[in-house]
């Protein structure tokens, strides 16, 4: 346990003194992002949802993964900066632990799982729910591993839940005390009381999802409905927590004799992401591109690591101009066509 | 594979440059390391330009090739492929791989082996083909089938000519058109025109297809008259594999990896898969 203004205090010594970067959730305009915290009073830990899951900071927008030299070839690189995040919620946690899966599965990629490793995952329980938000059908509201640090706000204290040995030593030189019989009640509590918060729901366990998925890939009508109005703008991979796809490509220096290669977000929304050679497009539709993005959030993942990899976030929902990425719209509406 | 990150380029040398039409040359590549490539057939390979990309190129050699090198047959057709073709003996390029799922070979031993192979589809088959007549005794009858839109466009020339001599090859070419003026001999036709000219039995006979996307639906159509089953035919599929390690995403087919469950596949896996064929 830690009182609140111990908490400030503490996460102000660490903005102040830590070597690490200290990152947080913040408001921005009326929306709240995961950002460089200045100062421990900006720290959000009542926000609704971020603009953006933290994915950015282990997997950048656009990272250096090679430098080369035309005379002397390539040399790998992998520009880490160790970081305390402070604020995930749980499905965030989530998305995050399959993200380590799938950095780590047959060919590990060191430019994603180095940027883990350097990083202190401080995780907080939802407060208030975003109105997109459907955590508590996907079993995501609240997360018991994955996390350095948990904390849950009981009024005028935090309890905090420590995950790992990282986390242990973080608490070093924070002021906490021990938790009494009702803090422990209070955050059970808490946990419980979440997952009623939730407007938007689920008709169907999610574990009904890929075999709904699969019985209805070839309802063309279905997709063609659902997808008349996509924009194939990709905002919904953008905004997701569990979207990774990503394009490489060479930047030259002005001399041309030396540059660097670089991987930055793709999303399989985008007309040209299924382009090969020839320019033949295999997935020139709008509906192929807009059910591939359900068959490999509910289906394709899950078959391959066991994951359904939408952890009810409801960002994509939420960013989706012409309103038709809410996957609970789809999920219940292919449980009722495929009755 | 390098240890640090699996993004890095191994150098590499062009030993050898070998023009074979007037869009396709044969490189001879040779690792720094000097070790061999250790790939299996239908295997590929990301062929790195610094300052250009990456492409994923096929390897066209056999594993069982003598030597450390390995070989490249590349049509100059995006950015990568056109800064290769104007790269000289000696000059160096980026190397990461091998990639993907080969050509099981342990499932064509014993067996008769039937290659089918249209345009540029001849270059991963090749290691197979050369696997084959260098373990010539493992194997049993085999055939080739290849076919180009035209006489020009054929490759591997002097290398057809000595399948053809080969006691226990049997090689059918053809081409879709021939100019006027063109000096061809051979059959005139698509590639399905050879498949009744070839004498197998669908018991012990394996297929292994190369080809354009095109080809594939005719060609299966023809081997599925012919009694061969699904299970006997393995097709090597193109997609775009960016990072060749089952991350970018760009090469799935529905569910699966072109670049880890491929590019060869089973057709029996893949026939009913929409995004595959």
């Amino acid at each position: 346990m830690i009182s609140k203004e111990d908490f400030e205090a503490f996460v102000e010594r660490l903005v102040k003194e830590d070597h690490r970067e200290v990152v947080g959730v913040q408001e921005k305009g009326d929306k709240f992002v995961f950002d460089e915290l200045k100062a421990a009073k900006d720290l959000r830990l009542d926000y609704d949802v971020t603009i953006l899951p933290p994915k950015k900071y282990f997997m950048p927008q656009r990272e250096t993964l090679v430098k080369y030299k035309v005379k002397d070839g390539h040399k790998a690189v992998n520009e880490i900066t160790p970081r305390i995040i402070l604020g995930i919620h749980p499905y965030d946690l989530e998305a995050i632990r399959q993200m380590d899966k799938v950095f780590s599965d047959t060919y590990e990629d060191k430019n994603y799982l180095k940027k883990r490793e350097a990083s202190v995952l401080v995780g907080v329980n939802i407060e208030n729910v975003s109105e997109w938000c459907f955590a508590g059908s996907m079993g995501t509201s609240t997360i018991e591993e994955h996390y350095d640090l948990m904390l849950t706000d009981i009024g005028d204290k935090y309890a905090i839940e420590i995950g790992s040995e990282k986390g242990f030593e973080l608490l070093d030189e924070a002021d906490v005390m021990e938790a009494s019989e009702d803090d422990i009640s209070a955050v059970k509590k808490k946990k419980e009381g979440v997952k009623e918060k939730f407007e938007k729901k689920l008709d169907l366990p999610p574990e009904e999802l890929p075999i709904l998925l699969e019985r209805s890939y070839g309802n063309t009508d279905f997709w063609k409905e659902h997808s008349e109005k996509c924009y194939s703008c990709g905002s919904c991979n953008l905004v997701c927590p569990t979207c990774y796809c990503f394009d490489v490509k060479d930047f030259n220096e002005l001399t041309l004799d030396e540059g660097e290669r670089i991987r930055q977000w793709d999303g399989c929304l985008l007309e040209e992401f299924a382009i090969v050679a020839g320019d033949e497009n295999f997935r020139e539709n709008r509906y192929q591109r807009y059910r591939h993005r359900f068959m490999r959030k509910g289906r394709y993942i899950h078959d391959r690591f066991g994951d359904i990899a939408c952890v009810g976030c409801g960002r994509c929902g939420s960013h989706c101009v012409p309103d038709i990425a809410d996957p609970t719209e789809i999920y219940n509406d292919l449980k009722e066509v495929t009755k | 594979m390098n240890r640090h990150s699996i993004y890095e380029p191994e150098n590499a040398k062009i030993l050898n440059i070998r023009e074979q039409t007037e869009k396709e040359k044969l490189f001879e590549i040779e690792l720094e390391s000097g070790e061999p490539l250790d790939h299996d057939p239908g295997q590929f390979v990301e062929l790195s330009i610094a300052g250009v990309g990456e492409a994923p190129i096929s390897i066209t050699s056999s594993p069982t090739k003598e030597g450390a090198s390995f070989e490249l047959c590349v049509r100059a057709v995006g950015n990568v492929t056109n800064a290769l073709h104007n790269l000289k003996i000696n000059d160096e390029v980026g190397i990461r791989g091998p990639f993907g799922t080969g050509f099981d070979v342990e499932e064509f031993k014993g067996r008769d082996v039937l290659f089918i192979g249209g345009g540029l589809g001849l270059a991963p088959l090749r290691s197979l083909i050369n696997y084959v007549i260098d373990r010539r005794d493992e194997f049993g009858k085999t055939a080739i089938l290849y076919g180009c839109r035209e006489p020009c466009e054929i490759l591997y020339e002097d290398e057809l000519d000595q399948w053809d001599e080969m006691t226990n090859m049997d090689l059918h070419q053809t081409v879709d058109r021939c100019p006027e003026g063109v000096c061809w001999e051979g059959n005139i036709g698509v590639i399905t025109t050879l498949i009744p000219h070839v004498d197998f039995d669908p018991d012990t006979t394996i297929a292994a297809v190369c080809g354009p996307p095109i080809m594939y639906r005719f060609v299966m159509e023809e081997l599925k008259n012919r009694n061969l089953p699904d299970e006997q035919v393995f097709l090597s599929l193109e997609r775009r594999m960016k990072c060749g390690v089952g991350k970018c995403g760009h090469c799935q087919i529905d569910g699966l990896y072109t670049c880890q469950e491929g590019p060869v596949f089973n057709y029996a896996d893949v026939k009913d898969v929409e995004e595959a064929l």
